[in-house]
C-alpha cells in the first residue's frame, strides 16, 4: 500500500519500522557513538536507531540536535530514514545535512496501519511511504 | 513553494552538493512554515560558533562543506577571544577545537569576525525594510526592532544555507502581518540605562514570543534599546517590538493598541536589582558587553575607570572591530587592569564557569548566566558595576 505524504528531506530508503508516540530530543536522548536510546525516560530507552525507519511525533530541545544527527550519520549508526507527524526544523536540517530520508503529514493517520517492526520503504524524492498488504 | 527555474536547478544538485543541501534547508523550512518563495537576503550571521555549544559534530558538519558565500557574512561570538585566548585562561584543547570551527567557516567566505553586534560593523549596515538572515537572538531583536530590517532568528544551519544561496524562505517576520503588535506594555516610570535591561528581563517572561509595543515615559537611545530587546530575546523568544513614537516602524504605521495589556511599576524594577543569588562579597568577577558594547558604551566606561585600579577580575565584552577601530579606549580602559575581550562573551565561554558569583548590567546576562554557567549572578547599573570592580 503506498501513502501519499510530504517531503522534508528527499531521498529513497527502506527498512523495518520502530515506532513511538514520545518526541525525541536528538540532544540528550540518543547516543552519538551507537544510536542507542540513553535516556530512561523514554520509550525506545537502550533501543538503538541503525537502519530503522524511525517514526516519532516530532522533534524537540536543542537546535544541536541537528548536528548529533550528523554524527550518527557519519558514525554510521543513523536511521535509514524517519516519519513525523509534523515535522520541525531541528529534525528537519539534521535529517538534511545527513542525506536520511524524512516525511510528515502522512495521508492516512500511521497509528491505524503502523506496525512496529514492518519493513517500510520511503521514497521523499517522489513524496510517499509504502507499507506490505496485508 | 514556488521555485524559479534556477532554484529548481539548485535543488536537483546541478550547483553541487552544498549547495543543494543549503536549498534543500531553506525550500524545507518553507514547507514548514508556509513560505511562499524564496526571497533575496543582504546579509547573514550565522550561530553555532562556540565550540562549547556545537561540539565535535557541528565541527564535522562545517568542515565537510564547500564553496563560498554570496553576501556578506559573518559569525555570533566564539567561546573565547580568538587572539588573546590565554588571558581567559582558556583550555587549550579547547582554544584548538575553536580555532578549527572558525577556519572551516573562513573558507566558505565568512567573516571570522564573531560578534552579537554586527550592526556596529563595516558592510553589515542594514536600512529599513532590508531582508535579512541573522541568528543570534538580540541582534535579530535590534535588526527587526531598531533598525526596522526584517529577519527571523535563523538556526545556525539555516543561516549559514541563506548565506551560501544568498536567500531565505519568505516567511514570519519577513511578512507585514506578522509584524503587528500583539500586546500594549504600559511602563509608568521613567529608565534609564540597565533599567531598560530589567524591563526586558520582565516583558521577556511575560510575553514570550509576542510583539509587544511599548508606551514609554521617555525616549530611549539606541544602546537602551539593545538592553531591552536583549534581555526580552532571552528571558522569553520575542524577535520583534516597538516603542510607540521611537522605532520606525512605530514612527511609520498607526498600529492600534492590542487589547492585551500590561503596566509597568518602578517597584517591579527595583526588584530586579535587589534580588540576591548569594551573598554580594561573593562576586569575584564583573563582565559588562552584553550585547558587545559599542563605541560609546566603552568611551563612558573608559571614563569611569579613568585614573582607577580594578581589584577583581573584570570583562569588558566587544567585537574585535569596534576594539581595534578605538585603540585609545582599550588602552585607557586596560591600564585600569580592566579586561577587553573580543569575540566571545561571559555567557558563550566556558571561562567563567569557574567563578563564584558574577556581577552584569545586562538582563540578557542576567538570565543565561545562571543557568549555562552555573553562576549565581548580581544586577547593578554600569556605575554600580564599575563602584564594585575598583572596590578596596
Amino acid at each position: 500500500m503506498k501513502v501519499k505524504c510530504r517531503t522534508i528531506s528527499r531521498g529513497y530508503a527502506e527498512g523495518p519500522l520502530m515506532i513511538t508516540r514520545d518526541p525525541i530530543s536528538f540532544l540528550g536522548n540518543v547516543d552519538p557513538k551507537t544510536g542507542k536510546i540513553m535516556d530512561v525516560n523514554h520509550e525506545l530507552f537502550g533501543k538503538s536507531v541503525k537502519g530503522k525507519v524511525l517514526f516519532f511525533p516530532y522533534g524537540k530541545g536543542s537546535t544541536v540536535g541537528s548536528y548529533v544527527i550528523y554524527q550518527l550519520f557519519k558514525n554510521g549508526v543513523a536511521p535509514a530514514a524517519m516519519i513525523n507527524i509534523e515535522s520541525e526544523p531541528i529534525v528537519a536540517v539534521g535529517a538534511i545535512i545527513s542525506s536520511i530520508p524524512l516525511v510528515d503529514r502522512l495521508q492516512n493517520d500511521p497509528y491505524t496501519f503502523f506496525k512496529d517492526g514492518m519493513l517500510i520503504k520511503v521514497n521523499s524524492n517522489e513524496g510517499y511511504i509504502e507499507v506490505p498488504d496485508y | 513553494m514556488y521555485l524559479t527555474k534556477e532554484e529548481e536547478a539548485m535543488l536537483d544538485g546541478e550547483e553541487g552538493e552544498t549547495l543543494q543541501k543549503a536549498i534543500e534547508i531553506l525550500v524545507a523550512l518553507g514547507e514548514i512554515y508556509g513560505a511562499d518563495r524564496l526571497i533575496p537576503v543582504k546579509s547573514a550571521q550565522i550561530a553555532g560558533v562556540s565550540y562549547k555549544t556545537i561540539g565535535d559534530a557541528g565541527l564535522e558538519w562545517i568542515s565537510d562543506l564547500h564553496g563560498k558565500v554570496k553576501i556578506p557574512s559573518v559569525l555570533n561570538p566564539a567561546g573565547m577571544d580568538l587572539h588573546d585566548w590565554k588571558k581567559m585562561d582558556i583550555d587549550p584543547e579547547f582554544a584548538y577545537k575553536q580555532q578549527k570551527i572558525i577556519e572551516a567557516y573562513e573558507k566558505l567566505g565568512i567573516s571570522p569576525k564573531c560578534t552579537c553586534t554586527p550592526y556596529y560593523l563595516e558592510g553589515f549596515n542594514a536600512s529599513y525594510g532590508d531582508h535579512l538572515a541573522w541568528s543570534e537572538s538580540s541582534a535579530v531583536s535590534y535588526a527587526n526592532s531598531v533598525i526596522g530590517a526584517r529577519t527571523n532568528r535563523e538556526g545556525g544551519p539555516s543561516a549559514l544555507s541563506a548565506a551560501l544561496v544568498g536567500k531565505t524562505a519568505n516567511y514570519g517576520y519577513h511578512l507585514d502581518e506578522m509584524r503587528k503588535p500583539t500586546v500594549w506594555v504600559k511602563v509608568e516610570c521613567e529608565l534609564e540605562g540597565s533599567d531598560y535591561g530589567a524591563l526586558g528581563y520582565i516583558v521577556g517572561k511575560i510575553v514570550g514570543n509576542g510583539v509587544p509595543l511599548f508606551t514609554l515615559q521617555g525616549k530611549p537611545d539606541n544602546e537602551e534599546l539593545k538592553f531591552l530587546g536583549a534581555a526580552m530575546a532571552a528571558s522569553g523568544a520575542v524577535a520583534l517590538y516597538h516603542v510607540e513614537d521611537v522605532t520606525p516602524e512605530a514612527r511609520n504605521n498607526k498600529f492600534i493598541k492590542p487589547d492585551e495589556k500590561m503596566f509597568i511599576e518602578k517597584s517591579q524594577i527595583r526588584e530586579i536589582y535587589e534580588r540576591v543569588g548569594s551573598d554580594i562579597n561573593d562576586v569575584d568577577i564583573i563582565t559588562v558587553g552584553c550585547p558587545h558594547c559599542s563605541a560609546a558604551e566603552l568611551s563612558l566606561i573608559a571614563e569611569l575607570l579613568e585614573d582607577k585600579t580594578v581589584n577583581k577580575e573584570v570583562w569588558i565584552c566587544t567585537s574585535r572591530e569596534v576594539a581595534n577601530n578605538h585603540p585609545e579606549l582599550v588602552r585607557s580602559i586596560e591600564k585600569s587592569g580592566a579586561k577587553v575581550v573580543c569575540d566571545t562573551c561571559m555567557v558563550v565561554s566556558p571561562a567563567t564557569e569557574k567563578f563564584r558569583a558574577m556581577m552584569v548590567n545586562s538582563g540578557k546576562a542576567l538570565t543565561y548566566v545562571p543557568s549555562m554557567c552555573g553562576v549565581p549572578t548580581y544586577f547593578g547599573n554600569i556605575y554600580k558595576c564599575i563602584r564594585e570592580a575598583v572596590k578596596e
